[in-house]
């Protein structure tokens, strides 16, 4: 135990003391708060206003579009229905338009469904068509009403809205947006572990390389078993990595703050949301800001916290037992990538089933399948979790999280044991399997 | 140990002498207590696969003894070596140190200087040799004073704060070497302790490690560099192919492989007449040595007959300036052991 905690202390000071560790730590904040600055920018940034021309034959339509004209509007509208259509065609790039809507002239207003025409340049997007289609659709219907006599006021009265309020089992209201929360609590956490394992899982690699790489190893491994060195090393570089991430949120917040507080915009992608969006949104918000925060705090924030901490453990020591074994494989980081493929799959996958899968049906049999399987449980069940999972899937998902851990960590130690000592060539799968019976 | 006059008589190293007088010395004790053999290694056998490294190997280290194990490449001394150190485990056999079956513990009783060994680059030097002796179980205070009396001992006070990527490759070497000796090992293996030294520096070394038989530790030396095997080494085994082909003291192993030949250098006047008595009892060849005579050079095999009944014949025939044994050298014994056992 002693010499353990020997090695991840070398392992650990090694690992702060690195230049490129130290820079890591103090720029990667700064890069990241200066990139979701830009994007705050860009986005906040008012976009070009789009000049649409409309060529209404009827006369019954510009009005209607001519209304939509509203100030910081993406879109203004022109009636030039006294141009011909032939000479707006050619002109509309030279005027400046980005498009030309052309509606023919019609006896009966249905007639018009699809007949009119959006001619441009450029393919215009979704939601303009969408816009433009609902302006008009709306204006026939109204017509169309008019025209059977019928009382449009009362329709409108008559026309019911009706809005399902989420219930649990258990008898307390639930909100809708509750959903979005708790995919994002379980994604953030996954994807956390994500990185982690692939961040330092690589940075345990490199560390067992440079052993290898500087023929210290024999000198070590005179002294301390292979086990304890590979244990010391993964602990003393998660040490390490803990310690950055907490530099990282440290900083990253304060500079968030201070970004968003100097440059009085909004940091990062929220502020993509359309400003109809954010006023409903926001509406929505301060009605019941309220029960959201209360929502939160009955959402298993202790088992939220619990099964990160147990999975974050158990999946990055599984994870780094692979990349230590691998580093000792390997003489150079460019050999790995044959080895690196397998162990990188599982992890991706599981991100994947977790913002797909478990996002749209979070006890489904793929989801409880894969929140089962240790090498993607981690991420998968960690998504899960704040959706309630029963216990005793977590309990059945843990152990074989842990009885694999243990099962990979004696094959580990024992490639681990064999690789170190080998140089000066890149072995193949069917020699790690010859290495596991020496 | 007749010849052993000779060899002296040719030979200005002092050095030399100073360790045939301790080997004659330790020779005795030897004798008094030949039982006392710090390591044993009992029919070791290690296979890689199908591949048989060691072969029912067994050896006896002498306490205070400087073993050299011999072999060509691949002959299995580093499979022989790192079963010592517990780096590996034999498939059978067992190893005995100070009496002792080898148990985990003794890795502190042992230091071992690799072959293939190097530093952490981007460590500093008293730091990374902090980490090393705790590791082999010193504390940090008596770390810290045995490396400050080695650091001293080898004037290399200023590296205290180096990192080892500043150092040369010879520099590095010495701190190796420290590290494997700061614990004061009962059993100090070297795995060619000399490779990458200049000669200054090999000889510096080579003081320490006698240094360090004197105070009792026993080395187990490991080289191809037989000149070293030579003046260093008092007991020698010989690996080839996953198997022991010789092993003792150096001159019960040199007497194995006497040739009876003795290197002659005369001034005589009738070369016909000398020839003709020599050659109808001895097997003779010319010789060639360093002399400043204008003397006649053999080498002479004298089979059964003692050394006197030829010096008899000579002196009747001329003026005797050179009479040596020809003592076959490790280099001969190891090249002629393993080309006899290759094919």
């Amino acid at each position: 135990m002693n010499i353990i905690s020997l090695i991840i202390k070398r392992e650990f000071i090694a690992k702060v003391r690195n230049k490129s560790f130290v820079v890591m730590t103090f720029l990667s904040p700064l890069l990241f708060v200066a990139v979701a600055v830009f994007i705050g920018y860009l986005s906040s940034m008012k976009a070009e206003t789009k000049r649409i021309a409309i060529h209404d034959e009827t006369g019954l339509f510009a009005t209607d579009f001519l209304k939509e004209n509203k100030q910081g509007a993406e879109f203004k509208y022109y009636d030039l229905s006294q141009i011909e259509v032939k000479a707006l065609k050619d002109s509309i790039t030279k005027e400046n338009f980005s498009g030309l809507i052309v509606i023919p002239k019609s006896d009966n207003v249905n007639d018009l469904e699809s007949k009119i025409e959006f001619i441009s340049n450029n393919s215009p997007s979704i939601s303009f068509i969408e816009n433009t289609q609902d302006v008009i659709a709306s204006k026939i219907t109204k017509l169309n009403l008019e025209e059977a006599k019928l009382d449009t006021l009362a329709i409108q009265k008559a026309q019911s809205k009706v809005n399902i309020h989420l219930v649990k089992a258990s008898g307390e209201e639930s909100l809708k947006g509750l959903n979005e929360i708790k995919i994002g609590i379980g994604g953030a956490f996954g994807y956390l572990i994500m990185m982690f394992i692939i961040i330092y899982g690589n940075m345990v690699m490199r560390s067992v390389i440079e052993e290898k790489t500087n023929r210290i190893i024999e000198i070590i491994i005179s002294s301390v078993k292979p086990f304890q060195l590979m244990i010391g090393k993964i602990v003393g570089t998660s040490l390490a990595g803990i310690l950055q991430f907490m530099i990282w949120a440290i900083i990253g917040l304060g500079l968030m703050f201070a970004a968003s507080a100097f440059f009085g915009v909004n940091v990062g992608p929220t502020s993509r949301i359309s400003p109809e969006m954010m006023q409903s949104a926001q509406h929505q918000l301060s009605g019941s800001a309220q029960m959201y925060i209360a929502e939160l705090w009955n959402l298993p924030i202790a088992s939220i916290i619990i099964g990160f901490v147990v999975y974050f453990i158990g999946g990055y020591f599984l994870y780094s037992s692979f990349y230590a074994a691998i580093g000792a494989a390997v003489d150079n980081q460019t050999d790995s990538q044959q080895f690196l493929l397998p162990i990188l799959t599982p992890l991706i996958l599981s991100v994947y089933i977790g913002f797909f899968t478990v996002v749209n049906d979070p006890h489904g049999t793929i989801a409880v399948v894969f929140s089962m399987i240790p090498l993607t449980s981690p991420i998968v069940m960690l998504m899960r979790i704040p959706f309630g999972v029963p216990w005793w899937q977590i309990a059945i998902s843990v152990s074989l999280l842990f009885a694999t851990f243990f099962l990979v960590v004696w094959f580990a130690a024992k490639i681990y044991r064999v690789g170190i000592l080998m140089y000066g060539k890149k072995p193949t799968w069917k020699e790690l399997y010859k290495w596991l019976k020496y | 140990m007749g010849f052993c006059l000779f060899i002296a008589g040719i030979t200005t190293n002092s050095l030399f002498l100073q360790r045939l007088i301790g080997n004659s010395h330790f020779d005795i004790e030897n004798l008094e207590n030949s039982m006392s053999n710090l390591l044993e290694v009992h029919k070791v056998v290690k296979q890689y696969g199908s591949y048989v490294a060691l072969n029912e190997v067994s050896l006896n280290v002498p306490k205070g003894s400087i073993y050299g194990l011999l072999g060509p490449n691949g002959a299995g001394k580093t499979s022989l070596i790192r079963i010592i150190n517990q780096i590996t485990l034999p498939d059978r056999g067992e190893v005995i140190l100070d009496g002792e079956k080898l148990q985990p513990k003794h890795v502190q009783t042992i230091g071992y200087l690799p072959e293939e060994r190097g530093l952490y680059s981007s460590m500093k030097v008293g730091e990374q040799c902090l980490y090393l002796a705790q590791m082999k179980g010193l504390s940090k205070a008596e770390a810290k004073k045995q490396l400050d009396y080695w650091f001293d001992r080898l004037g290399i006070q200023g590296w205290w704060n180096k990192k080892i990527q500043e150092l040369s490759k010879g520099m590095a070497q010495k701190i190796q070497f420290v590290v494997c000796v700061l614990h004061k090992p009962k059993l100090l293996i070297l795995d060619e302790p000399f490779s990458g030294f200049d000669p200054v520096n090999a000889n510096i070394i080579k003081d320490e490690i006698l240094a360090l038989k004197e105070q009792g530790s026993t080395i187990i030396f490991s080289t191809h560099r037989m000149e070293s095997v030579e003046e260093l080494c008092d007991h020698i085994s010989l690996i080839h192919k996953s198997n022991k082909l010789l092993e003792g003291k150096v001159g019960d192993v040199k007497r194995q492989f006497r040739t009876n030949t003795f290197e002659v250098g005369i001034l005589t006047n009738n070369v016909e007449g000398l020839m003709y008595d020599i050659t109808q009892r001895f097997t003779v060849s010319p010789a060639s040595f360093k002399s400043l005579n204008d003397d006649l050079k053999l080498n002479i095999e004298i089979g059964n007959a003692t050394p006197n009944e030829l010096l008899n014949i000579l002196t009747q025939r001329g003026q005797v300036t050179h009479f040596v044994e020809k003592i076959p050298s490790i280099n001969d014994i190891f090249i002629q052991t393993v080309t006899e056992n290759s094919k």
